[in-house]
């Protein structure tokens, strides 16, 4: 079995080490609080890894008292035990035993909002059919109270087998000790029976479980019952013996009739849950608070939809203006440690491979790492506070339009920053060709990485004249960022016509309740995933930086006439370096746009990363390493072809920002898209698609203008 | 286009109602029923983004948003009116 990658956060206590004695699952619906409790048991004995085969992020935390260790496992949120999205299948997968890599749980934490018992006594219904102990924390027990309204939990907990429930505060800690102790031991403690909810469904699972071949809990038989023989539901019902299908589909229509399953499954245990509710829960008083005025406000449409786009605008605005003077840290730093690597080290290759290769390549990615932070920053605290569920809501109509949901506004928001942590947000769209829609319009919006390449050509070609009130090159930059949105929304319009056409959308999303976030539960997503952006971009643009450096350095030429200039005999060995032959033999390809071999070949350098293009052009043109870029835009607008034309027309560079706003130069994106969606079909033909329609611009901008 | 009729679509802001009947046959609907929008359950319109569409309700205290034509396959009988 293949072994997880898990990378340690921290260690707090190296010495006394020891296996934990039981896992324990931590489940609940989205928004319940779960990863806030999560955080709160396990502080920073946490393990993030990877599920093998997908890139839905495993959370494994210790708890341990004098003599006991426990593992807790933090799944992804889902509302019961049929899958809707691919976040919830993995959830249930990992429930049922059957996540390669990961071991059944022995026991269970149901996480339930004390404030919406409502949905969470569903999923708990469900829970106690996995024949494991399972204990319940009541989260955000203080909003409750506050409420006015009033649980009676052991009244509940006789409902509930006579399972342990625990009202707790993750945000205070409040009963979180309490919940320790019932958690160290969990796993001895006897399993609990199934609720009185629905008798016929649990006998039906029970007989059927008689005749199995290997231990299988009654709800996997009634998922088997309700759901269908599908997906893995198939080798359950390969485990019930030889007649079992005929004997599931007897049960189906004594248990359903005509009805959809999933409907009577519904029906049943919600009506069960009213019942509950009725008895354990008193009724709350009409409950005021600022939250609930301001989500009022905001229900009515036209503060909202305003207030959104307020709250965009701030978040664009802290993202380009907050990082800025970081960045030119960084950029400042790799240059100064790139010059003092080839001081110290000389001439030669290994020289230049540190400093023109490593340093300056590594430099590129960490360069947008405060851009990118800052960011995460902003939709972590929006997502936490419950902003981002109503801006889906809120833009539903509009993406609907064009095919889409509501809920691709998050990723494509995303985007803007970078496509991989934006592709990585659309797990949450839970249908297939919307998620894949959106997927391929969300590389068009304009990401950190392009931004370079604008402003380097905006300034060095563009007349910075006034038009109104308004500076030429800004409306230009403006023009793109329009340029990315409408190509995506096109995309996705157009995928959603032929290749992906189906049924509309559905949209349903459950809309919380504004809050406050906190903190240390933004911290470590914060955290989380920047260190995911260091690793995986890190990796990938490291060994690019290396292949690009190895193309331009090799071969060396060792009759460069001695009397050029240092940034002259650079230039020179670059024209007959591998990358600069491939540039010139790509040439005729890019001639009708208006390019000269110079760009080609930064154009080639930068397919495995835009960004690299600058570096590129800067030893292309000659200016060496301490190119700044003033220079190399004075230089670019001297550049001739050999008839003395100049290179850098109006119309070419029009050409050029139109390619750089398409060509999808990004192989951490076409990995990203490559593991989410199973293959290498749509990463290719996201890359075909992407690069004709910019070089298509590009030649009709320069052939045409 | 199919009317509101008595539907979860013709709510009125701050108007309450009981579901009498699913049109199940629907699996998005069916979708939404597992969380929680099922015969007997007591729904209030929240609001709703431009247009009208689509709509926030309340549920048992929660808020869940739905589209205008997927709340016309849920038949309420309205207990207050709402304004």
């Amino acid at each position: 079995m293949a072994k997880p990658a898990e990378t340690r956060v921290s260690i707090t206590d190296i010495s006394v080490r020891r296996q934990p004695s039981a896992s324990i699952a931590v489940v609940g619906s989205p928004n319940s609080g779960k990863s806030t409790l999560f955080n709160r048991l396990t502080g920073l004995r946490q393990r993030i890894g990877n599920y093998p085969g997908v890139t839905v992020e495993r959370h494994i935390g210790t708890l341990k008292t004098d003599d006991r260790v426990v593992e807790l496992i933090d799944l992804p949120g889902t509302h019961g035990l049929s899958a809707h999205s691919y976040e919830e299948q993995i959830a249930i997968d990992v429930l049922f035993g059957r996540m390669e890599g990961t071991q059944p749980p022995d026991a269970i934490l149901a996480v339930v909002d004390a404030t919406n018992l409502y949905q969470g006594l569903y999923l708990v219904q469900q829970l106690l059919e996995l024949e494991r102990p399972v204990v319940i924390a009541l989260t955000m027990s203080d909003v409750a109270r506050a409420r006015g309204l009033d649980i009676d939990t052991d009244l509940l907990s006789e409902h509930l087998s006579g399972i342990d429930i625990c009202s707790v505060v993750a945000t205070t800690g409040e009963g979180i000790n309490q919940l320790r102790n019932l958690l160290i031991d969990l796993a001895e403690r006897p399993v609990p029976g199934p609720t009185s909810a629905w008798p016929e469904l649990a006998a039906a699972a029970h007989e059927l479980a008689e005749s199995a071949t290997v231990p299988l809990s009654i709800a996997e038989i009634e998922r088997v019952l309700v759901d269908g023989a599908t997906g893995a539901n198939k080798h359950v019902l390969d485990c019930l013996g030889p007649d079992a299908a005929t004997r599931v589909e007897h049960f189906r229509d004594d248990l359903f009739g005509l009805d959809p399953p999933l409907a009577c499954e519904a029906r049943v245990r919600y009506h069960w849950v009213r019942e509950v509710l009725a008895e354990v829960q008193q009724k709350a008083p009409p409950f005021y608070s600022w939250r609930a005025r301001i989500g009022t406000f905001l229900n009515r449409p036209v503060p909202g939809t305003i207030g959104l786009f307020l709250v965009m605008a701030i978040v664009f605005q802290a993202v380009f203006a907050w990082a800025t003077p970081v960045m030119d840290l960084i950029d400042s730093g790799a240059a100064v440690l790139g010059s003092a690597t080839s001081a110290r080290l000389g001439d030669g290759a290994f020289s230049s491979l540190i400093a023109d290769g490593i340093i300056a390549g590594v430099g590129s990615v960490l360069i947008f790492l405060p851009q990118i932070i800052i960011l995460f920053l902003f939709i972590i605290l929006l997502e936490d506070s419950g902003f981002l569920a109503r801006a889906a809501y809120l833009m539903d109509r509009a993406m609907r339009a064009v095919g889409l949901s509501g809920q691709s506004i998050i990723p494509m928001i995303s985007s803007f920053a970078c496509a991989v942590p934006g592709i990585m947000a659309t797990r949450v769209i839970p249908n297939r060709r919307d998620r894949i829609a959106t997927i391929l319009a969300a590389p068009f919006m304009t990401c950190s990485a392009r931004l370079p390449v604008y402003a380097l050509l905006i300034a060095a070609f563009v007349p910075a004249t006034k038009v109104g009130f308004l500076n030429l090159q800004g409306l230009v930059l403006f023009g793109l960022y329009m340029f990315g949105i409408v190509g995506g929304v096109l995309t996705a319009l157009l995928i959603r016509k032929t290749a992906l056409r189906g049924p509309k959308p559905s949209f349903a999303l459950m809309l919380p309740e504004f809050r406050r976030p906190n903190i240390q539960t933004v911290l470590m997503q914060l955290w989380g995933r920047a260190r995911v952006f260091l690793y995986r971009a890190g990796t990938v643009i490291f060994a690019v930086a290396v292949l690009v450096w190895a193309l331009a350095y090799y071969p060396r030429a060792t009759d460069i006439d001695p009397l050029l200039t240092e940034n002259e005999v650079a230039a020179a060995q670059l024209e007959q370096s591998w990358l600069g032959r491939a540039g010139k033999f790509v040439e005729p390809a890019f001639e009708p746009l208006g390019w000269d071999w110079r760009v080609s070949s930064a154009v080639i350098a930068g397919f495995p990363a835009r960004e690299v293009v600058i570096a590129v052009m800067g030893t292309v043109y000659a200016v060496g390493d301490e190119a700044d870029e003033a220079t190399l835009s004075k230089r670019l607008r001297a550049a001739t072809w050999p008839d003395g034309r100049a290179v850098f027309t109006l119309p070419m560079v029009i050409g050029l920002l139109i390619f750089y706003a398409c060509c999808l130069q990004c192989a951490a994106t076409l990995a990203v898209i490559r593991r989410e969606t199973g293959g290498w079909r749509w990463p290719a033909f996201a890359w075909v698609y992407m690069t004709t329609i910019g070089y298509v611009g590009a030649l009709l901008a320069f052939q045409l203008l | 286009m199919k009317g509101n009729g008595n539907t979860l679509a013709a709510l009125k802001r701050g108007q309450k109602g009981i579901i009498s009947f699913v049109d199940a046959s629907d699996p998005q609907v069916q979708r939404l029923m597992v969380l929680g929008l099922v015969e007997g359950a007591e729904v209030e319109l929240a609001g709703s983004a431009l247009g009208g569409d689509p709509m926030e309700f309340r549920l048992f205290g929660c808020g869940i948003s739905l589209r205008q034509e997927q709340a016309r396959h849920f038949t309420v009988s309205a207990l207050e009116a709402g304004g």
